[in-house]
């Protein structure tokens, strides 16, 4: 395996802020008392006018980012994922979504990586909420040039987004070439699909790794675009791989497992396996011990792996 | 700029609109079957005062972005926003009657994407006032003279996020923003100060740093003069406490919690009506 060198996820959202703002006047930044953590802090500092840090009221900060967005800006509201997505869901679906106002949503800290804070504060339902929010563009950001990259097209466009960074430094895996509505294949290969997003994609490459030391060539794409998703690249897979093994830091519910389930499903169906979190809240812990607690250790996955190639005949 | 005094419309023509939009909201809620006119009926003066005297706003311009904007966060008394938006020249009066039929602009919550003459969608009760905030920040930032005037209403006031918003108002001290609540004393259930009290409401707006009037909410001069009075108001938003009758001008309907949610049938709205000066 590859040496990766791991970057943070927020620094790289926080550096992007800024640059937004030295390039356009009107770009406006709030957040709710978590600044240090989501790193809006950097733009805070170099343009003080156009920071509001409201404190503890997430909803409330969307409804003010909702007012500030209609009258032609590009707002961006930042705090952990349990209270974007969380606590301020009905602001988020009414003055945001709605409204169609022009309101940028980065979240941090989601998922289990969250680590010693616990199960209050580890987000596993967000992409749930999100994505099944009417015109909502969703996006969770595998490494710091995705995130970058993201950061830079939910600025392009006018109308709502979420976005789901980790706490935890994650390992470069990507060039930051991203686009909304394209997977992004990592990895090239026939006998299987891997289709992972966040933390996930560095332990789908080292799933495929282990596998080809076997002779067994899985395709790994990165779906960091949940929404727009781009379901040609997901009937692409089925049709030439054959089956499909999906990876996420997620409530495996109602995820990126469901989603490839459905459009496969109903695209061309193949074998399909979902490795994510099973319907539990999280806990206090090592944030990557967690990870290995909850369904998400790459032993599993590999297993999982295997359970679909037996399925589709590759091996007895 | 013009201001107050500039306008055209006294006291006594904004009472014959106010007239106008009460049988409005009548046939409305009538023809729809459903719909909230006891709120609509008691916020009625409030909305005509600003949409017929004290908003600079231009229906030949309606995005102006230099206009001022009215947020009704009790989104439910959608009526008379709309009734109030058509008589001032914003869309044709005859589609009042279409309120919440499929296909309608007219949705049974002041509705911003199908009727964009409404600054602000709201319904879920709590988030209006912050996108007055928001609003607000945004002209001060801007550097527009673009005032903002949100409606509140008074079981709204149980809801955290109304304080959330109006604490960020006070604290960025927004004084190109006004705050008018319409207590009317009653919600869905009855009384709010049953359910659970507001008040002394014009106490906790001081606390939260308002500049704060109480008023009668159905006196065209009080309204006019405490909105004068905000314009000159520096350093601080301005809070209005308006006391209005729920059901106002239609004597059944008066302070009846009843008439939150209900719509009149045949013969209450002809009766009401009658009592308006209107028909069917």
């Amino acid at each position: 395996m590859p040496e990766w060198k791991s970057e943070s996820l927020r620094d790289a959202y926080g550096q992007t802020l800024v640059e937004l703002g030295d390039r356009d006047p009107s770009i406006v930044v709030l957040d709710a008392d978590l600044s240090g953590s989501t790193r809006t802090a950097l733009f805070g500092k170099k343009y003080p006018d156009r920071f509001f840090n409201v404190g503890v009221m997430e909803p409330t900060m969307m409804t003010i980012a909702s007012g500030l967005a209609l009258g032609g800006r590009t707002v961006f509201a930042s705090t952990f994922a349990v209270f974007a997505a969380g606590q301020a869901y009905n602001a988020v679906r009414q003055s945001v979504c709605y409204n169609r106002a022009n309101v940028k949503i980065v979240a941090t800290h989601g998922g289990l990586l969250v680590g010693g804070d616990g199960g209050t504060h580890q987000m596993l339902e967000d992409i749930a909420l999100m994505r099944s929010l009417p015109g909502m563009t969703v996006v969770v950001p595998a490494d710091a040039p995705t995130t970058r990259a993201a950061v830079l097209a939910i600025a392009s466009f006018d109308g709502p987004a979420y976005v789901r960074l980790t706490r935890e430094n994650l390992p470069v895996l990507t060039d930051g070439q991203f686009a909304l509505g394209q997977a992004t294949q990592l990895r090239e290969g026939s006998d299987l699909t891997i289709v992972a997003i966040g933390a996930m994609l560095a332990r789908a490459l080292g799933v495929a790794e282990t596998l080809h030391q076997s002779g067994i060539e899985a395709r790994v794409l990165d779906f960091a675009s949940i929404k727009p998703a781009d379901e040609k690249a997901l009937l692409r897979a089925a049709r030439e791989t054959g089956a499909i093994l999906t990876m996420e830091e997620h409530n495996v519910l109602t995820g990126l497992g469901t989603l490839v389930a459905s459009a496969v499903g109903t695209g061309y169906p193949v074998p399909l396996r979902q490795v994510g979190v099973p319907d539990l809240f999280g806990e206090s812990g090592d944030p990557w011990k967690l990870l290995d607690n909850y369904g998400l250790s790459e032993k599993h996955a590999l297993d999982e792996a295997w359970a679909l190639l037996k399925v589709r005949g590759k091996v007895s | 700029m013009s201001g107050p005094q500039e306008s055209s419309a006294t006291p006594d023509e904004l009472s014959a609109t106010a007239r106008q939009i009460r049988q409005d909201i009548i046939r409305m809620t009538y023809h729809a079957g459903s719909g909230h006119p006891g709120g609509s009926l008691s916020v009625t003066d409030l909305v005509t005062a600003l949409v017929f005297h004290e908003l600079r706003i231009d229906p030949e311009h309606p995005e102006w972005p230099d206009r001022d904007r009215l947020v009704l966060s009790k989104g439910h008394a959608a009526p008379a926003l709309y009734s109030a938006l058509a008589h001032r020249g914003f869309f044709d009066p005859k589609i009042l009657r279409t309120l919440r039929e499929l296909g309608s602009p007219l949705q049974g919550h002041v509705d911003h994407r199908k009727l964009p003459a409404v600054e602000a969608s709201t319904g879920c009760l709590g988030q209006g006032i912050g996108m007055a905030v928001g609003m607000a920040l945004d002209a001060r930032l801007a550097r527009r003279p673009s005032r903002v005037y949100a409606i509140l209403g008074d079981g709204e006031c149980q809801a955290g996020l109304t304080w959330e918003a109006l604490m960020a108002g006070g604290h960025y001290a927004l004084d190109n923003l006004v705050v008018i609540l319409d207590r009317n004393g009653l919600e869905t259930d009855g009384k709010t100060e049953d359910l659970m009290g507001i008040e002394p409401i014009a106490e906790k707006f001081r606390a939260f740093r308002y500049e704060t009037s109480e008023i009668d909410g159905h006196s065209f001069p009080e309204i006019l003069e405490a909105l004068h009075r905000a314009r000159s108001t520096h350093g601080h938003p301005t809070a209005i406490v308006a006391r209005t009758v729920k059901g106002k001008g239609v004597s059944f309907m008066e302070n009846k919690h009843a008439w939150h949610g209900k719509p009149p049938n045949r013969e209450e709205a002809e009766r009401a009506l009658a009592e308006l000066g209107g028909t069917l």
